[in-house]
This record gives structure tokens, sequence and C-alpha cells, in this order.
């Protein structure tokens, strides 16, 4: 394996979180950048610190700006205005082909006429590197991403999930300081795509490269990275951790973003200190939150909650604070789980998961048209102010 | 990535500086007084007056227009006939060298194809009797075969580029074969037929050397009286001659253009 | 194809066609193309093996009938031999080959910075350029020729702003020469290189030259190992596209040439018109012919690998 020539610095160990250590310099700084083209602006004042050996994703939807600022990174595109800072030095003035970054193309970019070592190398030979070197570098990474044996073939020979590992290899053998990967597994299929996911991590794990991955799909996000980033609209909307993404989003859109969410809209009608009382008048019911939230009476807010919160059942639920009524208007059998879509009385429709724990429950399970009660816990829900 | 070496536009500039510097000396010189074409002596209109008078310039000019007309027009119905048969017609006995025979033409040097061409007239003629003789019908069949291939390999790019599902999606509401063609086919690939008709007609009015071998006496065409008059060298009413058509093309081009857009926008 | 409602006539043409459709509409182009295409060649290959005599058709029947009706071919070489004793063809086909050759190269050397800065141009400024292109195009390209011979000859353009900026004395002699001949096959064949040049430098995805940036290559590196080996198939059917024609050209030699500008197509035309030997004027198409096999395969192979490239 080539993993030992790879200076590998301590990775992150499970638990260590840079970015939470004041201490701690960032790696890579952006700081206030703007990139517009003509009037419309893709990437909005971002600010945004990277540690090293991160593998941090760029979370958001199409035309968000989140591949405008990759090829910021890269060198491709010229900030309109802001500052970007790698390992210290300013890349204002240094074009793509002098940066320390390396980037994976989502088309994969690989040069038809060439095979698949010259495409590797092809970086190596552009730094004047030695032939013996190149050769032994080249075997090695191509080991790396399993692909030994096919070093004479050309990309339009290879298979998709073959032609991604060209790529990364092509973009890791230079050994970056900073790796761009954009999109890296939206062309393979799904099954291909959750293999190569882990796969990714591994490697990034083993080399300890900073990965800076862009990606549309939230459950790749979730899977691959150590933080997410959130765009919407060219701006970074929340950062943070993926549980933290989920549990804790900031905004109704960040709670919509990821995952699938309910989202009752409702007032304040009690505001103690550590507690806080709505009324939803969707839910046609009162809402305990079991932790203080800084509001004013009769403040509007809203509570997130996630499907896989409630509790769903034909009786009405002892004990709990918060619950909902409704009638099952869908069922969507999934094998896992399944999805209900809960009618309530306001109109409002509710979605629930209900896992299949039990083989058998078949007489458990509400049906169509059942009355059902929608239960949650007084922490389950996430208290939105914007 | 963005800007471009300098040495690029520099390049380009003379490129296009190559190419209209010939023009516009023709343009130029049209409108000089004195004989001697290159040396300027006064600004004039005389040479077109000249050249509306010539007898011989006017007749030829008619015959040039009633051949390209006829041929691009022919070339038109065949040339878009074999695009479609190369392009929607899956796998026939004979694709191939229909293929080969579309493309060939256009590079085939054009001694070759007026020598061949006359030699079959010729054949023909003590084999059968027809063509009698040679003359504006024979031109019309050279120059409706070598325009042919043009309109062709034009319209056949449009095909492909084509959406074929518009025309499935034809087919599948019931439309027939040939109704799709006409329905569908025929209005997207509209642009292609004027386009390709438009490079008949100029390629027909512009040819010498195959016309010269395959016509007959009284059939001269606008190309042969002008290749005849510049080899004595070079005089003022070609450069109005010139000019004229220069005008009349860059005027058709202009309102090609104009009318084209709004049907390629939408 | 119900026919109700349709006139009688134009319904049995119609059913004609819908019933006999497919044959038809192959079998128009195809026959056309055979009859004036195809067998006008081997007209050509006949009359090239027969003798040349004073007649109308002037030239010697190949078969003869016997009197039983038995066939009798007579095939004469002596045309070819003829060529190849005279060493004025042999000249004039290598000459013809090493004209097509050089101005080929020059062609291209001018049309690929054009062809590249039409391509990176912003989408609507690029059809505009590509109009500028095609526009000279369809001008009449007789008269294209003719306006360098006021700009080439002894008093002409050059020479009057050589002679009035002092540095030239005496007029130098370009028109007649094969200098003439290299400008004006340039100029006339220019946009057939660019145009296949550009189609091919357009599809050029711009994710490959940013790879090879992004991978440490300076932008003439990114050109030499990117653009310029993935642009070749466009270069291939560019130079063919002038090459083949060239060969046979006779209008651009025969009016910006001299006497000693060689080119094999002035030699057949003068065989044909003036010396009025048509055996020999169809040998001579025939070698040519088979000179342009080899170059026609390029082109089409080099057709062929675009069309491939582009689906």
């Amino acid at each position: 394996m080539g993993v030992d020539r790879i200076e590998t610095k301590q990775t992150i160990a499970t638990g260590a979180k840079p970015w939470v250590d004041q201490a701690e310099a960032p790696f890579i700084r952006i700081s206030n950048l703007t990139k517009n083209f003509g009037d419309f602006i893709a990437v909005d004042n971002v600010s945004l610190d990277i540690y090293r050996q991160e593998l941090f994703c760029l979370l958001g939807g199409s035309g968000c700006g989140k591949s405008t600022l990759l090829r910021m990174l890269a060198g491709f595109e010229t900030p309109s205005s802001g500052r970007i800072e790698i390992d210290g030095q300013d890349m204002a003035s240094i074009p793509a082909y002098e940066r320390p970054t390396n980037m994976m193309f989502q088309s994969y970019a690989l040069f038809p006429h060439m095979s698949v070592e010259k495409n590797v190398a092809y970086g190596l030979v552009r730094d004047g590197v030695a032939k013996a070197e190149i050769a032994e570098r080249v075997a090695e990474m191509l080991t790396l991403v399993q692909l030994d044996g096919f070093a004479k073939r050309k990309p339009g020979q290879l298979s998709g999930g073959q032609r991604q590992r060209v790529a990364l290899a092509r973009s890791l053998i230079k050994r970056p300081k900073l790796l761009l990967l954009d999109e890296p597994l939206g062309a393979l299929d799904k099954k291909l795509r959750e293999e190569t996911q882990f796969e990714l991590v591994n490697i990034q794990e083993s080399l300890g490269v900073t990965f800076i991955v862009v990606t549309h799909d939230q459950e790749e996000a979730m899977t691959l990275s150590s933080r997410i980033g959130v765009m919407d609209r060219g701006e970074i909307v929340q950062v943070g951790e993926p549980h933290a993404i989920y549990e804790y989003p900031q905004s109704r859109f960040v709670a919509d973003f990821i995952g699938s969410v309910n989202i009752f809209e409702g007032r304040v009608t009690e505001d103690a200190e550590n507690f806080v009382r709505l009324h939803s008048q969707e839910g046609g019911c009162d809402i305990h939150v079991a932790h203080g939230v800084s509001c004013t009476e009769n403040q509007k807010m809203w509570l997130a909650v996630r499907p896989e919160k409630f509790s769903l059942s034909k009786e009405q639920p002892a004990g709990k604070y918060n619950f909902v009524t409704g009638t099952v208007d869908e069922i969507a059998y999934l094998g896992n789980l399944s999805v209900y879509r809960i009618l309530l009385a306001s109109g409002k429709n509710v979605r629930a998961t209900r896992s299949n724990r039990d083989r058998h429950d078949a007489e458990a399970a509400p049906g169509w048209g059942d009355t059902v009660y929608l239960a949650w816990d007084d922490t389950a829900g996430v208290v939105l102010t914007q | 990535m963005k800007k471009k070496p300098w040495f690029l536009s520099i390049a380009a500039v003379l490129g296009f500086t190559f190419l209209y510097a010939p023009i516009v000396s023709l343009i130029v010189f049209s409108f000089n007084e004195s004989k001697l074409v290159t040396v300027w002596s006064g600004f004039s209109t005389k040479w077109y007056g000249k050249l509306l008078e010539d007898p011989q310039i006017l007749g030829a000019a008619w015959i040039s227009l009633k051949i390209a007309f006829v041929s691009a027009s022919l070339a038109l119905v065949f040339g878009t006939l074999a695009a479609l048969v190369l392009t929607r017609f899956g796998r026939f006995f004979g694709k191939n060298l229909l293929g080969g025979m579309v493309t060939a033409p256009l590079v085939m040097p054009e001694v070759i194809t007026g020598l061949s061409l006359l030699l079959l007239f010729v054949a023909m003629e003590s084999a059968f009797g027809w063509p009698a003789g040679r003359g504006l019908l024979t031109i019309i069949i050279a120059h409706t075969t070598f325009c042919m291939a043009y309109v062709a390999i034009v319209v056949q790019s449009r095909l492909v580029d084509m959406d074929e599902s518009l025309e499935e999606a034809a087919l599948d509401l019931g439309a027939k074969p040939a109704r799709v063609f006409f329905d569908v086919t025929l209005p997207v690939i509209a642009p292609a037929l004027i386009s390709g008709w438009l490079l008949s007609f100029t390629l027909s009015l512009d040819d010498l050397v195959i016309a010269s071998f395959v016509s007959g006496p009284g059939a001269s065409t606008l190309p042969m009286v002008i290749f005849s008059k510049v080899r004595l060298g070079v005089s003022p009413d070609i450069n109005a001659l010139a000019t004229i058509i220069i005008v009349i093309v860059a005027l058709g081009v202009a309102i090609a253009s104009t009318q084209m857009k709004p049907a390629r926008d939408s | 194809m119900t026919g109700a409602q349709a006139a009688p006539p134009l319904t049995k043409t119609l059913k004609f066609i819908g019933a006999h459709g497919r044959a038809l509409v192959i079998g128009v182009p195809m026959w056309w193309l055979i009859v004036f295409f195809l067998i006008p060649f081997a007209v050509v290959a006949k009359i090239s093996f027969s003798e040349a005599v004073i007649a109308r058709p002037p030239y010697t029947s190949l078969i003869e009938w016997t009197g039983e009706g038995a066939m009798l071919l007579k095939l004469n070489f002596s045309n070819y031999a003829y060529l190849i004793e005279d060493s004025l063809y042999i000249l004039a086909y290598w000459s013809s080959i090493k004209v097509a050759f050089f101005s080929t190269v020059a062609t291209l050397i001018v049309a690929y910075p054009m062809a590249y800065y039409i391509a990176r141009a912003p989408e609507r400024r690029r059809n505009v350029l590509l109009m500028l292109i095609i526009l000279p195009f369809w001008t009449s390209f007789l008269l294209r020729v003719y306006a360098w011979i006021g700009i080439l000859k002894g008093n002409g353009i050059v020479n009057n702003i050589l002679l009035s900026l002092g540095i030239t004395s005496e007029p130098i002699v370009m028109l007649q020469t094969n200098f003439a001949v290299y400008v004006g096959i340039v100029y006339t064949y220019l946009p057939f290189m660019i145009l296949p040049l550009f189609t091919n430098l357009v599809k050029l995805d711009n994710d490959l030259l940013e790879a090879s940036s992004d991978l440490g290559a300076r932008p003439m590196a990114t050109f030499f190992k990117i653009t310029l080996p993935l642009s070749i198939p466009g270069m291939i059917a560019g130079s063919m596209l002038v090459f083949i024609p060239v060969i046979g050209e006779f209008v651009i030699p025969a009016l910006l040439g001299g006497p000693d500008t060689l080119m094999i197509g002035k030699v057949l035309w003068s065989e044909f018109f003036s010396n009025r030997d048509w055996p020999v004027a169809s040998a001579v198409a025939i070698v040519m012919l088979v000179l342009l096999v080899i170059p026609i395969m390029l082109l089409r192979n080099a057709q062929a690998a675009s069309a491939e490239g582009s689906s």
C-alpha cells in the first residue's frame, strides 16, 4: 500500500474536534468571500474555517453556490471580494496550476487520449518528478484505488466506478494539502455509491489529506463528513457535525433540507426559565418544550419534529405532554419501516414513521382511515425562531 | 483560464484581415476612375454602367441564375432524401455506398468530376441519344449531383442533432411516417433546408470548372465569361461585378440571420 | 392514408408512395448518385484504356462484337505508359502533391489560432465570428482569386505600399509565382480548415483543461498535452478537406501561377481542352483518383472518429 509514503500526521481521532478547540489554527480560512456573475450573486459573503484532516462537506441544492465556492478554492474562479488562505498562505495571486490543492471533477475529466497510467502520472510529469519515482508512485496509487492491471487501459474502456477511482488516484498523486471533490459519487448508481462512500472515507483517513466535498446528497454528506456546511442561495446557513445538523437545525430551511421534518407553527403562551409552552393552531394542541428559549410572550415560533420521533398509536397516550390526533391518510411500506401520512383536523399533513420491529404486528399497526395519536417527548422537537 | 493569450487575439485579427482585405480592395477599386485597377485616380461609378451594358455578361448571368435555381431546387429534394435515408432508415442494402457517394463529391477535385460527367454524357449520347448535345441540361445535372452532397451533409447534421423522440412522440400519437415527416421533421429541419438551398445556389453560381467541361456551345455561364476576361488581366468592370455580388450576398445573409433568429429562439 | 377526402389521382399516388415509400425514398438519391457519380468513373476508367482517334467521340471502343456475337475486349495500356514516359506528368503529380502538402500546412498554421480563438469566444461573439468566416465563402470563389491579382501584381497594392514606404526600390515579382499560388490556396481554403477545427475545439470539455491546470500544467503545457492531441481528428479532417481538392486545383494555378507552376489539374485541363486527347486526360484523372484514395480514407476515419466522440 502506498499509504506509508505519505506523511501520516495524526488523523482526526474519534472524538478529537479541532473546531471546538479554541487554540487550534484553521488550515483553510475563507473570509468574507463573494463571487458574482453580473447581477447574480453565486457566493455571498462566506466565511468558513476548515481544519487539517477534516472531511468537510458543502451541502446544498443546485445553484446554491457550493460548486462556485469549490472552484474558487481550486483557482478556476477569481473571487469578486474576500480572501482565501490555505495553510497560512493567501491564494489570491496564485494560479490554479501552482496551488497546493487538487480537484476531483464531477465529470472526472479524465484525459481520453491517455492511458490510466498516463492520466495518473500527469501531475507528477508536470512537476518534473524523476521517471522512476513517477512509475513507483503511480503503481502505489493504482494499488491504493484497486486498479492494478488497468494501467494501460484508456478511460473509454473503464466502467463508471473504475473511472471514478482513476480520477481519485490522479487527484491524490501529488499529495495535495487539500483535495476538492465535486460530487465525487454523483455519477455512480446507488449501490456502488454506498460502497464507495466508505472507501473514500478510508482513503481520506489513511492519507490524512484534508477533503472538501461538494454534494447535494444529504445522506452522502452525513456518511462522509466530519462537518457539514449547509449552503442556500450563496450563503452558508449552518455549519456543524452531521448529528448536530440533523438534531439541532438552526432554521426551518436546514431542518427541511436535511431529512424530512414536520413543522408546527405556534405562539408562545408561557415563557418560563426552564420550559416554554406554545399553542399551535395547526396541530390543534398545546406543546410543551422542556428547555428555556429566549422569546417573548405571544411570539411566533416553530417546532420541528422528525417523523421518527413520533410514537404512533391507536389509543390516547397517557402521561405525555405532547400529542396530536388525526386520521391515517396514506401508508407507504418500505420494508424496514412504514411511513404514515396523518391528516390533522386543521388540514395539516404530518409525516410519521413506524419501525417494523415485529413481523407479526399487522393487528396493532394502524390502517387506512384509523384515528391515531401522534405523541412526542418534550425534548424531541427543535424550537426554531427563524 | 478566462483571459486569452495576447498572441491569439493578434492571430485572429490578422486572420480576419487576411480574409477581408482582398474583398475590400475589390470593392474600393470598383469605384476607381482609372482603368488601372490598383492606382486610385478618383471616384467613379462608370464601370457599373459599363457592366450593365455588356450583353455578354448579362446573358451569362441570366443563364447562371436559371441553372443555379433549378440545380439548387433539385439538389434540395435529392439531398434531403439522402440525408433522411442515412439518418432515419436504419440499415439497408447499400447504405455504406450511399454514405460514401454523398461525402465523396465534397472533396473530389472538380476537374475529375467535370471530366467524368462529360465522358458519361458523351457515352450516353452515343448509346441512347440522350442527352442530345450539351448545354443547360447537362450543367444542371452536374450541379445537382455535387450540390446534393452539400445539402445532404447540412441536413444530415441537423437530423442527427434533432431529438428523435419528437418523431417517436408523433408516431405514438397516431401519425403515419409520411405525416410525421411533414408535421414534425420538416419544420424542425427547415433552417437546414434553407441554408442547404442557398449553399447549393451559390455553389452552382460559382462553379467554373465543372461547367466548363459539361457545357456546350451557347451555354456560357457567368464564371466562364468572367474567367475568359480575367485571364486577359484585371479590368474594373469585373470589380464592379464582384461588388454587386458581395452586396447581394451580404444583404441575403443579413436578412437570413434576422429572419432565422426568432425560429432559433423558440 | 385513408384517402377518403383526397382527390382520386392524388390518393393513388399517395397509396403508391405509401406501399413503396421506403424503397422509393432510398432509391431516388441512390440511383441518381450511382448514375451521375459512380458510373462516370467507370466511363473514365474505360476511356483511359482506349485509343485516341479523330472522331466523335474521339476515342475507340474497348469492346468489339465479332460476327458470332462473341465479345472481344481490347485493353490499351499505352496511355498509362505515356504518363510514365513523359516526365511532365510525373513532375506535375509530384509538384501537385508538394503544393498541396505545403499549402495544407500553411492553412493549418493560419487556421488553428483562429479556430481556437472562435471556439473560446463567448457564445454570442462566436456566432458572429463564424459567420465572418463563412461569409467570403458565399461570394464568388473566382472573384476572390481574381482579387489577389490586383493585390500581388507588379503595380499592385502590395508593391505600391512597399514602394511608397521605401522598403523596396523595385516592384517584387509575386504574381505568376508559386508564392501567389500558395497565398491563393490558403486564402480560399481557409474556411474549410477552420470549420472542422472549430467543431472539434468547441466540443473540448473545459473540465479537461481545468483538470490539467489543477494538476500543475501551465497554459502552454495544457495546450500541447491536452488541447492539441485532442484536436487531431479536427486537424486531419480540415487538412484533408484542403489537401484533396488542392491536388486537382485548376483555377488558382491558372490565374495566379506562372508558366512554370506545374499542377496536375492544369495539365488535365490542357490535355482535354487544348490537346483534345480524351484517353490521356482520363488516364491522368484515374491516376489522380488512385493518389487520393489514402487521403480520402483518412478523411472518412477522422469524420467517423469525431462522430463517435460527439455521441
